[in-house]
């Protein structure tokens, strides 16, 4: 197989006709409502998440100073060619079109694939679901599409699980939100196979918001994976995410992402799910690329025994900072949450993780696990461990462990001696690292994952 | 010799090699022809395992003058990858630990990395020939599931390098205190395992502290090393005599050989 370096680095000229120009105020807001002809309630959950985005203060608790590199004015927060997105590659734009057939997705919807979006800096492209699927009721669209055709679902739970003053990048993300998946899946109803969103920057100096709600009904199943890339520009471009999901009784939701931005994209995206009584949510999260990614994924266990977890991946390169970490949060007795986070800094890349785990007093066997493992290659690499875990009451049960490794030079040339090369030596030892949580994988993605891993380390050796 | 370069063996040339600024080998002649067996004998601190390391290429270590050829091409300049790839072989005195990553799979990418490009490595073929190895290491199939080194016992981890030395047929291959730490019955098989690999096409560098894996594995020239020269060479009768008298009888030798790099 033919290996690019840079697999996501390339664009294609603009040829957008619907610009909202640069800059963020109120009459932005109604230029996106406008041509997404929003219901007035909406629009007015727009405006208000604008005015709720510009009196919070930038983040502070969250250690970065970087975010002030950050220019709201210098954004442009919304582009597209249209708001409807095709159930057809061949109706789809052939600029568009290539650059998803040169990142693999219409091939990977033929192999393995129950249904795909494809969404292009503000909107969807292309958005199908295999005709099974459909039949068994299942709810494959765009948020727009979804908030208008399915409104008496859509609305019950959109903003409920991630509240627009959750944060200032939430409220930044109701205000302009684009794009992004709405799914619901009927009682009992198991999906056997992923659905999967791509999501795709093009333009320079942009914002995507895409918004995604997927509610699994009781006893129903679903596995839903994203992918992302941007071509690398000069300038700084934003990816402002807000990801809801919500498993009601019995369900099982699980949530995989492997992200590959280029080094110029601030990454800072709001992901939680709510589980309900016997439901399951789990986040599989890999992050690779990007100048700065915040992120969080959490799990509110709302019912009993409902379960929450999250095994992440992070990768920073030199010049990259990858803050993330999990957010369990326990609310009824018998729950039980597990967090397994690996990450890799190598050159001068720094990885945070920060958790937020969350027992009350009241509460009974109740249940955690967090296990942070670090892997530093080479001396100037950084990594940090902020686990903020509290539990009250006297009937339930933590445990953490935490650990740093160094890829030594010894091991290096170890492996040397046998023939690879110092870029196959490091990545080996890399997945080697990350080897026990990737086998919980898919198969398809663990096989995306080994591969941009060998990317990673291909680019960071002399 | 140097201006006709023998094409079947490997041969160093007055190598001399620092590390921080301490002079460690000094000044070593030796050719180790395919086919043969030579052992290295000697003192500890007598820099036997660093011309192991030096001829792998070890970053650490400094080399200052002299020669290393691997069928007439000088291999000083080339990464260890390179040398490696292009037959050279070390089994490691303390070999390094790769959490996670499996026997087989490491194996795998060693013999992947020396196909020529584009050439996917056959996995039944691999398979075969990783099973009929192991067969003749005495080693449970359930080996190559472990990863590399990892919680390992001595034996166990000596045995994994003749393992790899068996699967990535090199043209010459040092084994630096292969016999350490290894109980009786594991040395044999140890042995057995390097003397079914004896050919016409392997050159061995044996490097070893004691006469004893000299038992069972019959080297054709033994080679005793002190302060960072060969001090003496002969047959396979030498080891037995340096059992006999230990290194003593060199040590005025030692000396001798000391004096310049002091003054």
């Amino acid at each position: 197989m033919e290996i690019e370096r840079n697999i996501g680095n390339f664009a294609y000229p603009e040829t957008h006709t619907h610009d909202a120009g640069v800059g963020l105020t109120e009459k932005t807001i109604h230029f996106i409502s406008d041509i997404k002809d929003d219901p007035d309630w909406v629009r007015e959950f727009r405006l208000k998440a604008y005015k709720t985005f510009m009196s919070k203060p930038m983040p502070t608790h969250w250690a970065s100073k970087d975010l002030e590199a950050i220019v709201f004015e210098n954004i442009r927060y919304y582009l597209s060619g249209g708001t409807q997105p095709k159930r057809n590659w061949e109706d789809v734009p052939d600029d568009v079109k290539r650059t998803f057939e040169r990142l693999g997705i219409p091939e990977q919807e033929r192999k393995f694939l129950a249904g795909v979006e494809a969404q292009f800096d503000s909107e969807a492209v292309y958005s199908n679901i295999k005709k099974a699927v459909g039949e068994q009721g299942v709810i494959f669209v765009g948020s727009a599409e979804g908030l208008k055709n399915h409104p008496e679902i859509f609305r019950k739970w959109f903003g409920k699980v991630i509240p627009i003053g959750d944060n200032k990048f939430s409220a930044l993300n109701s205000a302009v939100f684009s794009g992004g998946s709405f799914i619901y899946v009927p009682p009992g109803v198991k999906v056997k196979h992923p659905l999967q969103a791509y999501f795709r920057i093009n333009a320079e100096n942009f914002g995507q918001f895409e918004r995604t709600l997927i509610i699994c009904d009781e006893g129903s199943e679903l596995t839903y994976m994203e992918g992302c890339t941007a071509p690398k520009f000069n300038t700084a471009t934003l990816h402002s995410a807000v990801v809801e999901l919500v498993a009601l009784k019995g369900a099982k939701l699980q949530y995989i992402t492997v992200q590959n931005w280029s080094s110029n994209v601030f990454n800072l995206v709001t992901k939680r799910g709510l589980a309900h009584e016997d439901a399951e949510v789990k986040w599989i999260d890999c992050n690779i690329g990007s100048r700065l990614t915040m992120k969080y994924p959490g799990v509110i266990m709302k019912g009993r025994r409902a379960r929450g977890e999250v095994l992440s991946i992070a990768l920073a390169g030199d010049g990259q900072h990858q803050d993330t970490g999990a957010k369990m949060i326990h609310a009824a007795d018998e729950t039980t949450s597990n967090i397994i986070s690996k990450s890799i800094s190598i050159g001068q890349g720094r990885a945070t993780y920060r958790g937020l785990v969350q027992i009350p007093k009241h509460l009974k066997n109740c249940k955690n696990n967090t296990e942070c493992d670090a892997l530093l290659i080479n001396s100037t690499s950084r990594t940090d461990t902020y686990p903020a875990i509290t539990v009250r009451g006297t009937g339930n049960s933590v445990q953490h462990e935490a650990s740093v490794s160094q890829v030594s030079a010894e091991q290096i040339f170890y492996m040397q001696q046998r023939g690879l090369t110092e870029a196959q030596a490091m990545s080996l030892s890399v997945n080697g690292f990350v080897n026990d949580l990737v086998r919980q994988f898919p198969m398809e993605y663990s096989v995306e994952l080994k591969r941009l891993i060998e990317l990673e380390m291909e680019g960071s050796v002399g | 010799m140097f201006l006709s370069p023998q094409m079947n063996q490997l041969s160093i040339h007055n190598l001399r090699v620092s590390i921080a600024e301490q002079e460690i080998i000094r000044g070593l002649s030796l050719d180790v022809p395919k086919g043969e067996i030579h052992a290295i004998m000697g003192p500890n601190g007598s820099g036997k395992s660093t011309l192991a390391k030096v001829l792998a290429g070890h970053p650490d270590y400094k080399v200052t003058t002299g020669e290393v050829q691997m069928d007439g091409e000088n291999v000083l300049e080339l990464a260890p990858d390179e040398r490696a790839r292009k037959g050279l072989f070390l089994a490691f005195q303390y070999p390094s630990e790769i959490p996670g990553v499996s026997i087989a799979n490491f194996l795998r990418a060693a013999v992947q990395a020396r196909l020529p490009e584009g050439e996917e490595l056959e996995a039944t073929d691999y398979y075969a020939k990783l099973y009929e190895k192991m067969d003749l290491l005495e080693m449970d199939r359930s080996f190559t599931s472990r990863s590399v080194n990892e919680g390992f016992s001595g034996g166990e981890k000596k045995r994994n390098e003749i393992l790899q030395l068996a699967m990535l047929d090199p043209k010459y291959a040092v084994l630096d205190e292969t016999d350490s730490g290894l109980d009786i019955d594991a040395l044999k098989v140890v042995a057995n395992g390097v003397n079914s690999l004896r050919s016409p096409n392997l050159g061995v560098l044996l490097i070893t502290h004691y006469q004893r894996l000299l038992d069972y594995i019959i080297p054709d020239h033994v080679h005793v090393m002190v302060q960072g020269r060969i001090v003496r060479s002969g047959g396979k009768e030498l080891a037995l005599e340096l059992e006999e008298k230990g290194y003593e009888s060199y040590e005025t030798v030692k000396d001798e050989v000391a004096e310049p790099a002091l003054a």
